[in-house]
């Protein structure tokens, strides 16, 4: 067995554990931490392949971003974690329908390079010889697919927009700290010093 | 290919090292470690007031905003990188429209100044 099988097998099973641990977990909290492994183990597989560009986004968007994202998502609901485990079984149906769908693409997709292994051979590859993924796709996106990519910033632009709307709300009076003020203030606006008679008192 | 898969193995062996590392940390303290708990030693505090509440509360929602306007610019840099590897072969179509690109999500980012999204309250 080659050390590349060997990583892959490594990375596969794991991938594949602590994705049955992201549904299975009690805590979703702990779900969301074996999402991040999850994710790891799949950038390893996208590494395997020869997807470097794919590997590095899924390390520093996914797990740098979104599983924070998911985290401040999980700590924002309210959970009550007996009341939580009590409606699992009322979604089994819905979930065993997208995993029904999910599993038909997959006999149609394994069942396609068993009848027809030279189609699946001749397919696009994930990397080129003579250059790497992250300049194979920059060669193209700028320019061949200006249209998607000048639409992937409107759509980022729309999604800050729409944060911003939905969830920023102002305090009446916050308290921030003014610099110049700060600055501006001298000593004799600022201290009086008071001559107190004795026994009389202010 | 082979290649490309040979200049990964430093973080490999790094990997397998890491793993080593962790499980020792992990195994020799249950072995050799002294282990004698009584209900004083397992309490939270030996002085002061036990804890009033669960540690679980609700987060506030301006986490939640700082977070997505991150992963917004943490996208933008993903497509800086493909950028700068091909920026000899795209010409000067492919540098203005990375310049739009960026001019697009740098009106995003007035925005969020002016708006005060920046600031925490």
């Amino acid at each position: 067995m080659t050390l590349a099988s060997f990583a892959f097998y490594m990375f596969a099973t794991v991938t594949v554990a602590s994705a049955l641990m992201v549904i299975s977990a009690r805590n979703p909290v702990h779900s969301v931490l074996f999402l991040i492994l999850t994710f790891f183990n799949s950038a390893g597989i996208f590494l395997l392949l020869g997807a470097e560009f794919l590997a590095l986004l899924l390390v520093i968007v996914y797990v740098g971003a979104v599983a924070v994202l998911f985290l401040f998502v999980v700590m924002m609901l309210d959970i009550d974690f007996v009341e939580l485990n009590e409606g699992f079984l009322q979604y089994l149906p819905v979930g065993a329908l997208v995993g029904l769908v999910l599993l038909t693409e997959l006999i149609m997709v394994l069942g396609g390079s068993a009848i027809a292994p030279d189609m699946i051979a001749g397919g696009p590859k994930a990397t080129t010889d003579d250059m790497t993924n992250a300049e194979a796709l920059g060669r193209v996106l700028y320019t061949d697919y200006v249209f998607f990519f000048q639409t992937a910033g409107a759509i980022l632009l729309v999604a800050m927009v729409g944060a911003i709307v939905l969830t920023l709300q102002k305090r009446d009076n916050p308290k921030r700290q003014s610099v110049a003020a700060q600055n501006a203030r001298r000593r004799d606006e600022s201290v009086e010093v008071v001559k107190v008679k004795p026994g009389q008192g202010l | 290919m082979q290649a490309l898969l040979t200049e990964y193995m430093p973080i490999l062996i790094f990997m397998g090292l890491a793993a080593v590392i962790t499980l020792a940390l992990l195994v020799v303290p249950l072995l050799a470690a002294p282990s004698d708990p009584d209900t004083e030693k397992l309490s939270p505090y030996e002085c002061g007031f036990e804890a009033f509440d669960d540690a679980r509360m609700k987060f506030d929602v301006k986490f939640y905003l700082v977070a997505i306007l991150f992963i917004i610019f943490d996208l933008e840099i993903a497509f800086l990188f493909p950028w700068a590897v091909a920026f000899g072969d795209i010409g000067l179509f492919g540098f203005w429209s990375m310049m739009f690109f960026l001019a697009v999500l740098t009106i995003g980012f007035a925005y969020e100044w002016k708006k005060g999204a920046l600031e925490w309250d």
